[in-house]
């Protein structure tokens, strides 16, 4: 086999969102010798896709609110599965990591008196969101993307990496992967590699991900014998793109329903009164009226029920869908073209104003959306220390949505951008604090790495072989059918036998021509990921009998209790790879002290 | 539906050819989707660089009968009738099919003195709406590079890709000029290295920006106007005289780091 191109660094990261870009600056700035390592061009990631705003209790909107508001908000949207130490952590240092951003170079949205401005989001009882109009995650990244290069870190552009290395006693050693640009193979030998490679959202038909979300750090840990836990809590955007159906899935920005719009179905009806469940009733409006005060005063009124969290308002409409009184192209009425001026509309979500006027040819300013569920984000994820984001695997962390606990089993909107920054930042931290009293330097074994490389061939070497694309497609079919968001054990189970038919099917994939630039070949390489993270969402979704936020069961529509207190832990033996028998273990989630039970008492 | 022919550009660094492709039309695409399905179902090794589909990322920039566009946000029922010729942008070496290097500019934005703001108040900055708005309209840039792309300084002249920019950093050091809170001063700078001064303000640039960035008008005229305020303006030769505040060198601002 040919020598294949090799680097040693102290730290490497791998995904280079918000996350890993954050993550790579704590590192750098500790003095480390740091790569990140990305799939796509540096400034392309997910995080760049984010919109409405990034969460942060600084009060510069409404005085009253602080970390314990937000800290509260978190785990009641989350429906107390989260892990309290990382909401609590998040709720305290997400106002300075948006400062930070600013000192570095971020242009925020301004309040009269020239602070930073903060709008309303689902579940959020305060306007909360510091945002750029609705183009958010573009400031975010774009400021880390500059402030990293003035910096000099190495960045290592469209390289996927392709596995994890260990070394005899455990401890990560590093990793290997290919360039795409060149088809040629890369190692990389690390003491410490942080994970911050999104999420999984490319199983499914219908999502808001881009190709990159195909599950590769959840896969990868898991297969290095890291623990996932509660991947079953997939959320559903409710407002995606319906029509025309090349964009469905597409995300239309909660920030349409924080600025005044609402949501309708056939009938001109408001249909999310009829849906407020018991946990919310207290703080929600009971009539249009009285929700329609609290846009200018929010304590003229209660808040509108189209804020209600993002898992209550996708099966609201999804409900509604069902029911018959649904839009023309199977989704509900988004309407803010009723509710407030042009000029209002184009200033504040220009991007959705042009979304909509040239991929589908309506005008937002005059003409409802027609919007519906659409796959957004997995809380699930790799089980880490909230303090340092390490993982069970010594010098191996996560952070970001590849890792799991923060959000529970429903991500508020707006506390993904700030997970990004307060958990990258820490892994950073994390790293360095473990490389420090780490001794020696780990190996990783060079005939692991050519058996990954020669299974990473082998589909050049067969003559016939299914099309990858034709695996993708029927995966993609199968998790928006059985494991969507209203699931049921028959079809969970049969999911699970389906999987285990792709699992052989991807074992036969043949790709034609080249390794320059090839992407049937780049998407071979990423089916082992996408069969293992989806065999995981309905591994957790067979054993979780109960509803809770982003996981519905239809025969079993309540929460329970008892399941409340625990996570779906998955794990398999290390080494085992994409045909290895996924654990199912329930395990205690860690309980909360005194003093932050009491915020939940007082609420009441 | 009828059927729509796709004249693709495959190729690599040795050269290439446009190759026919038919296939079924369907309601409502763009060029990214018919090009994603000719992957799918006939040319599985068509490279093609694309990430979010929602025209956010700017990664699927090309030349769409010739006019450099976003592949997703191209809608085909408005192209006209006949073969849709999809080409690589042609300022950058191939990688292979529709895919470039584009790391040139990669390579200039190192080069960017970064944002330096001096002392940061515990608190925030106080700005207002108003005078951060210059600055936003630049970094709504998505850094799809068509702008660089179409640019007749680099376009045909690989020789002063060395001493120029482009337009995707002349916004940035504009945005960076106009920050009410940033202490460097990069017009020397702008002048000496980056070759501001060989635009000529045709302003294909501004047409071909996906964001509406008035890329000429708002940032390269007042950069200019700046650097020439700074370089020529005799009144302001004397203000420093008299002040002693002198002008950054290009070398000094470089090395200011925050």
């Amino acid at each position: 086999m040919a020598t294949t191109e090799h680097h040693s660094y102290d730290v490497i990261i791998i995904g280079a969102g918000g996350a890993g870009l954050r993550a790579a600056i704590e590192a750098k700035e500790r003095g480390l010798k740091v790569a990140l390592v990305c799939k796509s061009l540096l400034g392309k990631a997910h995080t760049v896709m984010a919109e409405g705003g990034v969460a942060a209790a600084m009060g510069n909107v409404y005085e009253e609110d602080n970390w314990k508001v937000h800290f509260r908000d978190t785990m009641r949207g989350g429906k107390m599965l989260n892990n309290w130490r990382m909401a609590q952590l998040h709720a305290q240092e997400s106002p300075d990591r948006v400062l930070e951003l600013e000192a570095w170079g971020a242009l925020f949205d301004r309040t009269k008196d020239g602070k930073i401005l903060q709008r309303d989001f689902g579940g959020h009882r305060y306007a909360r969101l510091a945002h750029v109009g609705d183009r958010t995650g573009l400031e975010l990244i774009r400021t880390l993307q500059q402030k990293a290069v003035s910096m000099d870190i190495d960045v290592f552009m469209e390289c996927k990496i392709l596995r994890l290395l260990r070394d005899d006693n455990g401890r990560i050693a590093g990793a290997v992967g290919y360039w795409r640009p060149t088809g040629e193979f890369i190692t990389f030998a690390a003491k410490a590699v942080i994970l911050a490679s999104g999420g999984v959202g490319k199983s499914w038909k219908y999502t808001s991900n881009s190709w990159e979300g195909t599950g590769d750090g959840h896969a990868m840990a898991l297969w290095a014998g890291a623990e996932l836990i509660d991947m079953e809590c997939v959320q559903f955007h409710p407002t995606g793109m319906v029509w025309p159906l090349s964009v469905r899935g597409i995300l239309v920005t909660e920030g349409v329903r924080g600025d005044g719009g609402v949501l309708r179905n056939s009938e001109g009806k408001r249909f999310m009164f009829d849906y407020v469940a018991d946990m919310f009733r207290a703080e929600t409006a009971e009539s249009e009226e009285e929700a329609d005060k609290w846009y200018d005063d929010h304590t003229a009124g209660r808040r509108p029920p189209e804020l209600l969290p993002r898992d209550e308002v996708a099966r609201s409409i999804n409900a509604e869908v069902k029911a018959g009184r649904g839009s023309p192209h199977g989704g509900v009425f988004l309407d803010i073209a009723t509710r407030r001026s042009a000029e209002f509309i184009r200033r504040r979500l220009p991007s959705m104003y042009h979304q909509f006027m040239e991929l589908a040819g309506v005008d937002i300013t005059t003409t409802p959306m027609e919007v519906g569920p659409t796959l957004h984000y997995i809380m699930g994820g790799v089980r880490v220390d909230a303090d340092t984001a390490a993982t069970g695997i010594p010098g191996l962390f996560a952070a970001g949505e590849v890792a799991g606990g923060m959000h529970g089993s429903n991500r508020l909107g707006g506390n993904s951008l700030s997970d990004l920054i307060v958990f990258g930042r820490r892994a950073g931290m994390g790293a360095a604090d473990f490389i420090e009293g780490a001794s020696g330097e780990p190996t990783f074994s060079q005939a692991e790495v050519d058996a990954v490389i020669a299974e990473a061939l082998e589909p050049f070497s067969r003559e016939s072989g299914e099309n990858p694309y034709d695996i993708q497609h029927d995966l993609q079919e199968l998790m928006q059918a059985n494991v969507g968001i209203i699931r049921t054990g028959a079809e969970i189970d049969e999911a699970l036998e389906q999987l285990e038919v792709m699992k052989d099917r991807a074992a036969n994939v043949a790709v034609k021509g080249g390794r320059i630039y090839n992407p049937a070949w780049n998407l071979a390489t990423d089916l082992g990921a996408m069969l293992t993270v989806s065999t995981c969402v309905a591994l957790g979704a067979t054993h979780r009998k109960e509803s809770r936020g982003g996981h519905t069961r239809d025969d079993f529509p309540k929460a329970d209790p008892e399941l409340g207190k625990v996570n779906m832990v998955l794990s398999q033996p290390q080494g085992t790879g994409v045909r290895g028998a996924v654990k199912v273990d329930p395990q205690p989630i860690p309980e909360m002290p005194e003093e932050l039970k009491a915020l939940f008492e007082e609420a009441k | 539906m009828a059927d729509v022919t796709m004249r693709l550009w495959r190729g690599d660094q040795d050269g290439g050819e446009l190759v026919d492709y038919t296939i079924e039309a369907q309601e409502g695409e763009v060029v990214l989707d018919v090009i994603h399905r000719l992957q799918a179902t006939q040319i599985p090794d068509l490279a093609c660089r694309w990430n979010c589909k929602a025209g956010k990322c700017g990664s699927c920039s090309a030349e769409i009968n010739g006019m450099p566009r976003l592949m997703c946000m191209t809608r085909m029922d408005q192209l006209p009738e006949g073969p849709v010729t999809v080409t690589p942008m042609r300022t950058f070496p191939i990688i292979r099919d529709l895919v470039t290097d584009v790391s040139f500019n990669f390579e200039q934005a190192k080069r960017v003195p970064a944002f330096n703001p001096g002392t940061v108040p515990a608190d925030g900055f106080r700005m207002q709406q108003a005078d951060v708005e210059r600055g936003q309209e630049f970094r709504k840039c998505i850094e799809c590079f068509m702008c660089q792309n179409v640019c007749h300084v680099i376009r045909d002249h690989e020789e002063n890709k060395p001493k120029y920019a482009g337009p995707r950093f002349f916004i940035r050091y504009a945005e960076l000029e106009m920050h009410p809170m940033d202490t460097n001063d990069r017009r020397e700078l702008v002048r000496e290295k980056m070759g501001l001064g060989l635009c000529n303000i045709t302003k294909c640039c501004t047409e071909v920006c996906p964001e509406h960035i008035k890329i000429t008008d708002n940032a390269i005229i007042p950069l200019k106007e700046r650097v020439v305020d700074a370089h020529y303006d005799p009144v302001a030769w004397l203000g420093r005289k008299i002040s002693g505040r002198k002008k950054r060198t290009a070398d000094e601002a470089a090395a200011h780091r925050p």
